[in-house]
């Protein structure tokens, strides 16, 4: 078609960023310039406007020359990103201070603050318990928000119509996820990836349905209101701060247990196990590993996690519905997970707590940021796959015996 | 309840929403047949063929076009050029550079490219459900039973036409043609292809062209049989196509057809006799009970992995 350009040409930068540039012109077009108005049932164009769709193609170029003319700085970009490089002790005091810090947090902090630095923590714990399962075991779990639905019901459910307190419905809570999870996993588990991340999503829309659509037991739509708040040894019953104080603190502990938790599970043999399984699982299953077993438990542990966050998010909310268990919200934490570098906690933990917190900061954010979650999602997996904030690092590596040369 | 004419009446409509299926299955089927990953984002290339299909029509009327037959072939022509586009794009974004990742790389690429092509779609056009007035409003009576008058409309006709003409056409091609031919050979053995002398990146992006064509007639047709659209709509769809895929045995062009017939044929069933409520519970039952039974699907192959 274009045979009669010079082939050097056709093969250079110059070429391919104008034909790119040229396609998205064309796909862009009619969904910034076209819009479709409503007049009584009659349908018209409205007048068009250029403006949006001119910057978007111009967009469109920039990044295009910023591919094609800059890749090597764009890939040391990449890679360069900080790779902090800390001690065991400097890690240590880092942690201590981080706790000490947040735990102070209260006493300088208004209502607001506290309400949203209570959500980003608890928002943490949970990406921290899917990082377990698709950053450590490589499952991409597409339906990990309904392990946290489940648990947040479990707890609505049991409180308003059973009166069971929080802590008795907490282990609970647990169990039917991990028990779900069991049952869903332990079919599917057996086949490739990605039918799992698909059979996954379909678990998810199964019980957002469900939870629609039960309306006797459930709610429906409309949710469950008026659950009951936790207390813990009679502290956080007195008034609205006392309890905020109470639940932050909770929150905290709880992120901090499943910090705990899933560090040591990195270098327990099954965390390795999980680790040899996400690189190659037919290597890792002829080395012994039962691949089916492993994955299993990666799949309950993470559910149960999700499923504690979920009861910690009905007595923090009051209130549950169908409507906070949307497939966005697994792409959000989906967001967090892989901007966070797919396995290391204070990059997942800070992908987190940006995402939760920028938003709130700044309300024109909101509009767009999905938009900008997805174009961000693309880009680190494809100039920096190992993620944004920290690199994942083996937790075993092999040290070569002394005398042995390395290359 | 269970009278013949309401039951035939059901089957002819599950066999339309099954066509549906069927032809933004075939997109996934042959992706998944070439470089064997599912694209995730095929549901929202359909809804942005959808999209385009409406605002096609919303243009080729103001532009004064009254006969509906040019409209409805310029709808067409427009959603079917422009989705193909947007395939091509998706593949060399999301696919092309990750070739040799892991395979977790570009099923989260393409979940990231669908996030971002349906929050495109909300900024750009809105939030609202776009309505379409029904353009095709003519009804056939094929029969009387029981006082029940089994109908066929001119839309389910159009419909029928316009996926038999996909299929025939993508079979033609992939079993007559040198593209088909190389197209094959990449399935089989994409390395030895390639020593072979053919560009298996130019295969890979074609047979993600000649997917979203697939989806394209499907949004089309959705346009015309439903005239409701919103910028979610690609998520739910795109997975029954892809439980249709499944069911049928993924790589298979026929089974995608075959699977996504039984699935609409399975979904109208249950909704008209056991209400609307839980038919998506019933579609994804389906998906899990195949996957568990006969994963490989009705008429696919049971397959080795390779290492």
């Amino acid at each position: 078609m274009l045979s009669f350009l010079p082939p050097r040409f056709l093969a250079s930068s110059y070429a391919k960023i104008a034909g790119w540039t040229l396609v998205a012109a064309v796909i862009l077009f009619p969904f910034f310039v076209l819009q479709a108005v409503d007049h009584n049932g009659q349908l018209s164009l409205a007048p068009m406007t250029y403006r949006p769709y001119v910057l978007a193609v111009l967009g469109v170029f920039l990044g295009l020359c910023a591919v094609f003319f800059l890749p090597a700085p764009l890939r040391a970009l990449g890679q360069s990103c900080p790779d902090f490089a800390v001690s065991d002790v400097q890690k240590k005091g880092l942690q201590v201070l981080l706790v000490v810090g947040l735990l102070l947090l209260p006493l300088v902090s208004n209502r607001a603050e506290l309400d949203l630095a209570t959500v980003v923590l608890l928002s943490v714990a949970l990406a921290w318990g899917m990082t377990i399962v698709v950053g450590y075991a490589g499952l991409l779990d597409l339906g990990y928000i309904a392990f946290y639905a489940v648990g947040a019901y479990t707890y609505a459910l049991l409180s308003t119509d059973y009166g069971v307190s929080f802590w008795v419905a907490l282990p609970l809570c647990a169990l039917l996820p991990a028990a779900l999870a069991f049952c869903v996993g332990f079919p599917i588990l057996r086949l490739r990836g990605d039918y799992f991340a698909i059979v996954t999503l379909g678990f998810a829309e199964i019980v957002r349905t469900l939870l629609i659509n039960a309306q006797s037991i459930t709610g429906g739509p409309n949710g469950v209101a008026e659950i009951p708040r936790p207390t813990l040894l009679g502290w956080g019953a007195a008034d609205l701060d006392e309890r905020m104080m109470m639940l932050y603190v909770l929150a905290l502990a709880w992120a901090v247990v499943v910090y705990f938790v899933m560090r040591r599970l990195r270098v327990l043999p099954l965390g390795r196990a999980w680790e040899a399984l996400r690189e190659d699982d037919i290597a890792a299953r002829s080395l012994g590993v039962n691949v089916h077993r492993m994955k299993l438990s990666a799949h309950m542990i993470g559910a149960m996690i999700a499923g504690i966050c979920g009861a910690f998010f009905a007595a923090k909310q009051g209130f549950v519905s169908p409507e906070s268990f949307t497939f966005l919200d697994t792409a959000f934490l989906l967001a967090m997970v892989v901007l966070g570098g797919m396995g290391s906690p204070w990059g997942v933990a800070l992908a987190a707590t940006l995402i939760v917190a920028l938003p709130e900061v700044s309300r024109s954010f909101a509009d767009y940021r999905m938009l900008f979650f997805g174009m961000v999602m693309v880009l680190v997996m494809i100039f920096r796959p190992r993620g944004f904030a920290t690199a994942r690092r083996p937790s075993v590596v092999y040290k070569p015996a002394s005398g042995e040369k390395t290359s | 309840m269970l009278e013949l004419g309401y039951f035939l009446q059901q089957c002819l409509n599950g066999l339309s929403l099954g066509m549906l299926y069927g032809l933004i299955a075939l997109g996934y089927t042959m992706v998944y047949g070439i470089v064997g990953m599912i694209n995730f984002a095929h549901g929202e290339v359909f809804m942005l063929s959808a999209f385009l299909a409406f605002l096609a029509f919303v243009g080729l009327q103001d532009a004064g076009v009254m006969s509906l037959a040019v409209c409805i072939v310029g709808m067409f022509l427009f959603s079917m050029a422009i989705t193909a586009l947007y395939g091509y794009a998706l593949e060399a974004v999301a696919y092309k550079p990750l070739r040799s990742a892991p395979r977790l790389a570009p099923l989260i690429t393409a979940i990231g490219m669908s996030i971002l092509f349906q929050n495109f779609v909300q900024l750009t056009q809105g939030a609202q459900v776009k309505a379409l007035p029904p353009l095709l409003t003519g009804t056939n009576i094929l029969g009387m039973f029981d006082h029940f008058a089994v109908t066929v409309s001119d839309t389910q006709i159009v419909l029928f036409i316009s996926t038999l003409v996909t299929a025939v056409v993508l079979y033609a091609v992939i079993h007559k043609t040198p593209l088909g031919r190389a197209q094959r050979a990449c399935a089989q053995d994409a390395k030895m292809a390639s020593l072979l002398g053919i560009s298996v990146n130019r295969v890979i992006a074609i047979t993600f062209m000649m997917g979203a064509v697939g989806a394209a007639v499907a949004g089309v047709m959705v346009t015309l049989y439903y005239g409701v659209l919103d910028f979610y709509m690609g998520f739910l769809v795109g997975m029954k196509a892809f439980t249709a895929a499944v069911l049928g045995g993924i790589g298979s062009l026929e089974g995608a057809l075959l699977g996504g017939v039984l699935l609409g044929l399975i979904e109208t069933l249950w909704s008209a006799y056991f209400g609307a409520d839980y038919k998506n519970v019933a579609a994804f039952g389906v998906l899990i009970f195949v996957l568990m039974v006969r994963p490989s699907g009705l008429l696919g192959r049971p397959t080795l992995e390779k290492v």
